[in-house]
C-alpha cells in the first residue's frame, strides 16, 4: 500500500515538468522550489485539474491518472483535498455549511455531515464560528475552517498550497502547529494524513513535513528526510530558503576551492574527514556567522571576500545584508546573506551598490559532499 | 487564537472620518450637467402634470389594463430571459467553444440596435409571411403578431443582453476557483454548479433581472413594430402614452409619470445590490 | 463663480455649431441684383411628402433664391413643436383638430384655409386575395384588420364610419400611425386595413385599394395656415398660395386627394 506514487511530465513552450514523487501512507512530503519551478503545475495534475503529457498518479491503491492508459478520474472521484493560501470558503455557506459541503457531496446525510462538522470545527479551535459566515471572519480564522473543510472527506491525499503564505504574522505560528496536529492525528480522532506540502518556508518544511522535495526548473534537484536537507542544502535556491549561505567548489585540504579558484577554509559538514580533493563539495555556513567590514580586515584566520551590496533587508532585529558579485569578482558570491545588528549597518554607512567585505570564520563553515 | 468580534474585518461604510482621496474639482461640473440631464426632465414632466386630475387619469380602462399589460408582459418576459439567458450566460462565461466571441457579439446585437429594428427583424421571422411565421400558420393554423405573445417576444428580445451582459460579468468575477474547491470536495460539476455558481452568482443574476425587467417596462419601438397596438392585448403603457399624446397631453403625462414611478421603485429595489458590490 | 466658465464655453460651442448651419454670406459669390436668399420653413403631415415635395420644386423654381425646408411628420408632433416655439413659417395639417391646437394657442396669421381633403380605403394585399368589397365585409371575423388608433386622425375618421354605418370592426391592432397600418398589410401580417386613398397610391404595386361609399362621411379636411410672426411671413403666404392656386392643386389630386 501506497500513500502516493506518482511520475508527472508535463511539456509546456518554455518549461518541462519531469518528476517522480512516492509518499507512505500518513507521511507529509514538502515540495519546495522557487517561482517557476513547477510546483502548481504538479498540484495541478495531483488533483486532476491538469492532463499530464506522460506519466501516472497513484493514490493510496487507486491508479487516478495514467497518461498511457488514458485514466484521468476526474478531481470530485480521485479523493484528493486541497488547502490553498486562500482559505476560499464558499462565502454564502456558514462555517458549518462550508465543513459540512464534503461530507454531503459524499452522500451523508445532513444531520450527520453537519454533527462531523461541529466536531471538527472544535478540532481547529473555531468551534464558536460555526453559524458564522466567512465575510465576518478574520483571515486567520477563514484558513481554520478551510482547514477542517479539506478534512471533512477524509481525503487519502491532501495537497497543501503555501497553506501559510497569507496569513498574518501572528496567526502564523498558531495555525501551522495545528496543522501539524491535525496531519499527525494528534487532535482529532483520524488516522495520520497523507499529504504533499508546497510551500516557501523551510520552517514550514521542517514542522510539517517528513520528507522534502526541492524542484528547480521542474526536476528534482534534492530530497531526503526534511531535517538533513535543509541542514545540509545542496543546491542555492534550498540554502537560501534555509536561510543558509552556500558555495559550491570542488574539495581540497583546506576545505573547499571554487571554479576561479578561491579557497573557502572550513570543516566538514557531518564530523567525518573532509571529502577526498577533487570530490563535488559545497560550504555552507549560517548569514549570523558573516562580519562586515567596509575596509579589508587584517590578521585573522578569516575566509575574506569583496561584494557588492545589493540589498538591504530587515529581518527581525537584525538586518541582512545581500550581497551581489563585483564587476569582475567572484561570481559566486551572488546571493550570499551577512546578518548584522542595526547598529553594525550605522556605523557601515552603506547603500546599496557599495563595496563591501564579507569575512567568516573556518569554524564556521561546514563542508557537506554535494552529489 | 481569540475570537473577538474586532478581529473579524469590519463591513465597510463610510466613515465621518476618512478623508480619502477627492473627486478632482473638474469633474463636478460635467458631473452636475449629466445628472441635470437625466433630472430636470423628469422634474418637468411632474410641472407639466395635472395633479387633481392625475388620479381619474391614472384609473382609466385603458391605464388600468395597460399597465395591468405591462407588469405581466414584464415578468413573463423577464422570467424568459432567466431561464434562457441564464443558460446562455454560462455557455458564454464558461464554454470553451471556438467562435464565442462573435456569439457574444451577436447576443449584444438588441443592445446597440433600435428597437424598431428590432421588431421589424422578428416582423419578417415570426410574421405571418415570415421565414418562420409561415410554417406556423400552415402547420397550426397560429399567428404571433398582433397577441400578446409578440408583446413579450418582443420585450425577451430586447432585454435579453442586459441579463446576459450581467450574469456573465458576474459568472467570470465569481471565477472557477470555488468550483474547483468544490471538486476537491467531491461535488460533482452538477452539485458544483447548483450549490456553489448559482448562489455565487445570485446577486449577478438578480440585478441583471431587474434591469431587464425594467427594459421590458419600458420596451416600445419592437413592440410597436412587431406586436401591434390593441388596448388589453398588446397596448402596454409607452404605446399608450405615445397614443394618448396625440389627444390628450395631461393623460399622456400622467401615465408618464406612472411609469416613472414604477421606473424608480423597480431601481431602489436594485440599488441595495449594485452599491454593495460595486457592479450591476 | 467656478462653475461659470464651462457653461458659457459649452454655450459658446452652441451658438458656434448654430452658426455653421447657416449659409456663410461672406463666402456667397453672387451677382448684384439677384434677389437675396431666403429660406422658408414648413411643417406638413407626412402623407403630403410626396405632393409637397413637387409643389416646393416648383416654388422654388418660381422664386429664385428660396430654400423651401420642409419638416414631414405626425400632424400633432408638429402642432405640439410649433406650441413649443418650432421656428416654422407654414403648417399644412392633416386634420381639423390639429390645426385647433395651433390656432387655439394664437400661432396662426389669419383663418387656416382648406386646401385638400382625403378620404379612407381599404387597402389589401396586391390581387384582394381575401375578396374584400364593402365595408361591411372588414366586420368577419376570420379577418385580421388593422385600423389606426381613435388618438391620430386616420383612427378618427374610422370610428366615425363604424358610427354611421352601424359595422363593428373588431381590429386585431389599433397602430400608432397610418404608416403603420399600411406597413403590416404589405408584409402580410393583416389582410386588410383602413388607410387613407392618398397612402395607397403612394404604396405601389403591393397593396390595392378598395373603395367604399361610406368613406364619405368622414372625409378628412387639410387646413394650411401662415404661423404668426413667421422669420418669412411674405413668402409663407406666397407659399400657401402656390398650394391652394391651381398648379397645387392639379398635384395634390394627381396624388389621390380630393377637392375642398
Amino acid at each position: 500500500m501506497t500513500g502516493l506514487d506518482a511520475r508527472v511530465v508535463v511539456r509546456r513552450p518554455a518549461f518541462t515538468l519531469d518528476v517522480t514523487l512516492a509518499a507512505d501512507p500518513g507521511e507529509v512530503l514538502a515540495v519546495l522550489g522557487p517561482n517557476g519551478s513547477g510546483k502548481s503545475t504538479l498540484l495541478g495534475v495531483l488533483a486532476g485539474l491538469l492532463r499530464p503529457d506522460e506519466g501516472h498518479v497513484r493514490v493510496g491503491d487507486e491508479l487516478v491518472t495514467d497518461a498511457a492508459a488514458r485514466v484521468l478520474v476526474p478531481p470530485h472521484r480521485r479523493g484528493v483535498g486541497l488547502l490553498a493560501q486562500q482559505a476560499l470558503l464558499f462565502p454564502h455557506l456558514s462555517a458549518v455549511g462550508n465543513v459540512a459541503f464534503g461530507p454531503r457531496a459524499h452522500g451523508v446525510p445532513r444531520r450527520e455531515a453537519e454533527q462531523r462538522a461541529r466536531e471538527l470545527l472544535a478540532a481547529v479551535g473555531v468551534a464558536e464560528l460555526a453559524d458564522r459566515r466567512p465575510a465576518r471572519m478574520s483571515g486567520g480564522q477563514q484558513q481554520r475552517v478551510a482547514l477542517a473543510r479539506a478534512l471533512a472527506p477524509d481525503p487519502h491525499l491532501l495537497l497543501l498550497d503555501e497553506p501559510l503564505a497569507a496569513l498574518d504574522v501572528d496567526a502564523t505560528p498558531a495555525m501551522r502547529s495545528l496543522l501539524r496536529q491535525m496531519l499527525r492525528g494528534e487532535r482529532f480522532d483520524r488516522p495520520k494524513q497523507t499529504a504533499v506540502l508546497v510551500t516557501h518556508s523551510a520552517l514550514d518544511a521542517l514542522v510539517l513535513a517528513d520528507r522534502v522535495v526541492v524542484l528547480t526548473g521542474g526536476r528534482v534537484v534534492e530530497q531526503g528526510p526534511a531535517r538533513e536537507v535543509l541542514a545540509r542544502p545542496r543546491s542555492p535556491f534550498t540554502a537560501r530558503i534555509a536561510g543558509l549561505d552556500l558555495v559550491p567548489g570542488t574539495a581540497c585540504p583546506e576545505g573547499l576551492r571554487t571554479a576561479d579558484g578561491v579557497v573557502v577554509t572550513g570543516r566538514s559538514g557531518d564530523g567525518a574527514a573532509l571529502p577526498t580533493p577533487g570530490e563535488p563539495v559545497v560550504a555552507v555556513f549560517p548569514p549570523s556567522a558573516v562580519a562586515v567590514f567596509a575596509e579589508r580586515p587584517h590578521g585573522s584566520p578569516r575566509n575574506v571576500v569583496p561584494v557588492r551590496l545589493a540589498a538591504i533587508e530587515p529581518r527581525g532585529d537584525m538586518v541582512r545584508l545581500r550581497a551581489a558579485a563585483l564587476p569582475g569578482g567572484p561570481h559566486w558570491v551572488d546571493g550570499l546573506a551577512a546578518d548584522v545588528t542595526p547598529a553594525a549597518v550605522a556605523d557601515l554607512a552603506v547603500e546599496p551598490g557599495a563595496e563591501l567585505w564579507f569575512a567568516v570564520k573556518a569554524a564556521e563553515v561546514a563542508i557537506h559532499a554535494a552529489d | 487564537m481569540s475570537t473577538t468580534p474586532g478581529e473579524a474585518p469590519a463591513r465597510r461604510r463610510p466613515d465621518d472620518h476618512e478623508t480619502g482621496v477627492g473627486v478632482p474639482r473638474l469633474l463636478w461640473v460635467p458631473a452636475g450637467l449629466a445628472f441635470a440631464l437625466i433630472a430636470l426632465p423628469v422634474l418637468g414632466l411632474a410641472l407639466k402634470a395635472d395633479w387633481p386630475r392625475l388620479p381619474e387619469q391614472l384609473v382609466s380602462a385603458a391605464a388600468l389594463d395597460a399597465l395591468r399589460l405591462s407588469l405581466l408582459t414584464a415578468s413573463i418576459s423577464t422570467v424568459l430571459c432567466i431561464v434562457f439567458g441564464g443558460p446562455l450566460a454560462v455557455v458564454l462565461a464558461r464554454g470553451r467553444l471556438r467562435g464565442l466571441r462573435l456569439l457574444r457579439s451577436v447576443v449584444l446585437l438588441p443592445l446597440v440596435l433600435p428597437p424598431v429594428v428590432g421588431g421589424l427583424a422578428l416582423l419578417y421571422l415570426l410574421g405571418r409571411t415570415g421565414l418562420v411565421g409561415r410554417g406556423l400558420d400552415v402547420a397550426f393554423g397560429v399567428t404571433i403578431p398582433f397577441t400578446t405573445a409578440a408583446v413579450v417576444l418582443a420585450q425577451t428580445f430586447v432585454a435579453l443582453p442586459f441579463l446576459v451582459v450581467s450574469l456573465e460579468g458576474a459568472l467570470r468575477t465569481a471565477g472557477r476557483r470555488y468550483e474547483a474547491v468544490a471538486a476537491t470536495l467531491g461535488a460533482s460539476p452538477a452539485l458544483a454548479f447548483r450549490r456553489v455558481t448559482v448562489p455565487l452568482v445570485l446577486p449577478g443574476l438578480a440585478s441583471g433581472a431587474v434591469l431587464a425587467f425594467a427594459r421590458c417596462l419600458g420596451e416600445f419601438g419592437a413592440t410597436v413594430a412587431f406586436a401591434g397596438s390593441l388596448q388589453g392585448t398588446t397596448q402596454t403603457l409607452p404605446l399608450l402614452v405615445y397614443q394618448l399624446r396625440e389627444t390628450d397631453v395631461e393623460a399622456a403625462v400622467a401615465l408618464s409619470l406612472l411609469l416613472v414611478v414604477v421606473a424608480v421603485a423597480v431601481i431602489a429595489v436594485a440599488a441595495p445590490r449594485t452599491t454593495a458590490d460595486g457592479r450591476l | 463663480m467656478r462653475t461659470r466658465l464651462p457653461v458659457a464655453a459649452a454655450a459658446a460651442g452652441l451658438v458656434l455649431l448654430a452658426g455653421c448651419g447657416g449659409t456663410p454670406s461672406g463666402t456667397d459669390a453672387r451677382a448684384p441684383g439677384t434677389p437675396e436668399q431666403r429660406t422658408l420653413t414648413v411643417f406638413a403631415a407626412a402623407s403630403l411628402t410626396e405632393s409637397f415635395g413637387e409643389i416646393e420644386k416648383q416654388f422654388e423654381t418660381d422664386n429664385p433664391g428660396v430654400d423651401v425646408v420642409p419638416s414631414y411628420g405626425g400632424s400633432s408632433d408638429l402642432a405640439q413643436q410649433i406650441v413649443n416655439g418650432a421656428p416654422a413659417d407654414v403648417f399644412a395639417s392633416a386634420s381639423d383638430a390639429t390645426m385647433t391646437t395651433v390656432t387655439d394657442a394664437g400661432l396662426a396669421d389669419g383663418a387656416p384655409a382648406v386646401f385638400a381633403t382625403n378620404v379612407l380605403v381599404i387597402a389589401t394585399a396586391a390581387g384582394n386575395p381575401k375578396g374584400i368589397t364593402s365595408f361591411a365585409d372588414l366586420a368577419k371575423p376570420d379577418l385580421k384588420v388593422v385600423v389606426c388608433a381613435p388618438q391620430v386622425p386616420c383612427g378618427a375618421a374610422a370610428r366615425k364610419v363604424e358610427t354611421a354605418t352601424g359595422v363593428d370592426i373588431k381590429p386585431v391592432s389599433e397602430e400608432t400611425d397610418v404608416k403603420n397600418v399600411l406597413g403590416k398589410v404589405t408584409t402580410g401580417n393583416a389582410d386588410a386595413g383602413l388607410v387613407y386613398v392618398t397612402d395607397v397610391a403612394s404604396a405601389g404595386s403591393a397593396v390595392e385599394g378598395v373603395t367604399f361609399p361610406e368613406a364619405a362621411k368622414a372625409t378628412t379636411a387639410y387646413p394650411i395656415a401662415v404661423i404668426r410672426n413667421a422669420p418669412q411671413a411674405e413668402l409663407a403666404r406666397s407659399f400657401v398660395s402656390a398650394v391652394t392656386g391651381e398648379q397645387g392643386q392639379k398635384v395634390l389630386q394627381a396624388a389621390g386627394f380630393g377637392t375642398p
